[in-house]
């Protein structure tokens, strides 16, 4: 229990989309909170809004109702407390990976020997020393994304928010991957929100898991992970872990058939229609 | 052996590119000497090939490269600044670009080598007229292409640059314009080839400097091969202008 309270709230948040169908309501009174240090996990069926919510706390979507706050302060916008880790691969082609991860200490003006000493060490930190002056397009997919998560984590913020980081990687990746993570939250106690539809990638990673239902968005159920830390992907072949992961596919199972559903319905019509 | 292997592949496509060439010189020497081509349209060669020194020597072709080349740098530094700063604007001001960008694209393909008359009456007979000529014949592909390459921008580093609370200034300098610069050089690249085409076209009509004039004056005295080694310096001016915006973009994007 963190007597400090919580470092994010998101509070009765709902979004509404215009579509040629009429209004669209991607998420629905969504409401919960962050404490700091704590790893939390939302996930939920395609179609159930993950990525809005993760726009609408990064401060890159508005037009919403409801209320995000960092440490109290209401998000209006992109905020320097939250940095975000993006689902597509996001590095600038042009730039190193030493100039990649100090692009957020040169925009806040920190001096250039400085801001390549600071990149330097988040450079390692994601296991990437020895990598410094390669460009994006001579590295795998995975240490992309590694790049793109240091570069997130120089501007040192005081939330990690991550859309399916690991999403295009394959799945001994995504779980060695994953070990990164937990060993860079274990580091650095970063409070950490991601956002998922991998049951395992929830489980290994987080203290509490958010399942949200298909569409519209709403907390269906939340999920707190009893695992011991530090951990590693070995975790993935214990009992508890299975349990977790049974538990949390029966809540999902429900909401994916009924987005499965929807999308035959979806190309039903326009078949028909077209 | 990786250095070695990487140096293969880099030498590979040059390489194959000059044995194309010399392939296709072979063949023609041997069309024209079959009686295929008529060789009082199009000279040997290898006659081409001899008249080079005397060419050079007599017909002060230095001073005429320099001249043609210079013009032609001239309308492209002109028309980077220009052609990339109209294209920033049209992207920027979407109104602008629905109502112009259909009538720049027009523009390319516009004649306007005819127009000479009007560009000697407004800047006189002399190197400016080149200049404004190939300026603005060369325009239409900058803008079009900077347009493309700043529409083109994933949005994905669009969003990593506003979680980072960019300025619009940032956000153009440190994320749209690295992006689009490939685009930009694209752009530039045809600009310069549009240029040339119309400098040497306008030099060539008005027989006035450089290499146009030269070739004119070739062709008057029925020197074909005379002509066609002119010809070859117009595509060494080519050859030169791209190694030299090839140069300037591994500058400014090493990565590529």
């Amino acid at each position: 229990m963190n007597l400090a309270g919580p470092i994010l709230v998101v509070e009765d948040i709902v979004k509404r989309f215009d579509t040629p169908d009429g209004a669209l309501t991607a998420i629905d009174r969504v409401s919960f909170d962050v404490a700091p240090g704590e790893f939390l996990a939302v996930i939920g069926p395609s179609g159930c809004g993950k990525s809005t919510l993760f726009n609408v706390i990064g401060g890159l979507l508005d037009g919403y109702q409801g209320r995000v706050s960092v440490a109290g302060e209401t998000v209006r916008g992109p905020h320097a407390a939250i940095g975000m880790v993006f689902q597509e691969e996001s590095t600038f082609p042009w730039r190193t990976v030493i100039e990649n991860v100090a692009f957020p200490l040169e925009i806040a003006g920190v001096a250039k020997a400085e801001r390549l000493e600071r990149a330097r060490h988040f450079v390692a930190l994601v296991g990437l020393a020895g990598f410094e002056r390669r460009y994006p397009a001579e590295l795998s997919g995975g240490m992309r994304q590694r790049v793109s998560m240091a570069r997130t984590l120089a501007s040192e913020p005081k939330i990690l928010l991550m859309d399916e980081p690991f999403a295009a990687l394959d799945e001994q990746t995504r779980l060695l991957l994953g070990d990164k993570v937990l060993q860079i939250q274990q580091e650095l106690k970063q409070t950490t929100l991601l956002i998922t539809h991998n049951i395992t990638e929830a489980v290994q990673l987080s203290d509490r898991i958010l399942v949200m239902t298909y569409r519209p968005g709403r907390v269906k159920r939340v999920v707190p992970i009893d695992l011991p830390r530090p951990r590693t992907s070995e975790i993935v072949s214990s009992d508890a872990f299975g349990h977790y992961v049974a538990q949390i596919w029966n809540d999902l199972r429900e909401e994916a058939t009924r987005g499965m559903q929807d999308a035959e319905a979806h190309s039903l019509r326009a078949g028909a229609a077209s | 052996m990786t250095r070695v292997r990487r140096l293969g592949t880099k030498l590979a496509a040059p390489a194959l590119g000059l044995v194309m060439l010399v392939l296709a010189i072979t063949a023609i020497q041997t069309l024209i000497q079959a009686g295929w081509i008529n060789r009082f349209v199009v000279p040997l060669p290898t006659q081409v090939a001899a008249s080079f020194g005397r060419v050079i020597a007599e017909e002060n072709v230095l001073g005429r490269f320099l001249l043609t080349a210079g013009e032609t740098l001239a309308a492209g530094a002109l028309l980077t600044g220009v052609g990339i700063r109209v294209g920033v604007l049209l992207y920027r001001f979407r109104l602008l670009r629905l109502a112009f960008e259909t009538w720049i694209a027009a523009l390319a393909s516009a004649p306007l080598v005819l127009m000479y008359p009007l560009f000697l009456v407004i800047f006189g007979r002399n190197a400016m007229t080149l200049v404004m000529i190939g300026f603005v014949a060369a325009l239409p592909p900058v803008i079009l292409k900077t347009i493309e390459g700043l529409a083109g921008t994933r949005r994905v580093l669009i969003d990593v640059g506003r979680s980072f609370n960019l300025t619009e200034a940032q956000q153009f300098w440190k994320i749209l314009f690295p992006a689009a610069l490939p685009s930009m050089f694209v752009g530039i690249r045809l600009g310069l080839i549009f240029a040339l085409i119309n400098i040497v076209g306008v030099e060539f009509l008005i027989n006035f400097g450089g290499l146009g004039q030269l070739i004119n004056e070739l062709a008057e005295r029925y020197d074909l091969p005379g002509t066609y080694a002119a010809i070859c310096f117009v595509v060494l001016v080519s050859v030169c202008l791209f190694a030299v915006t090839g140069w300037i973009e591994r500058w400014l994007r090493p990565a590529d």
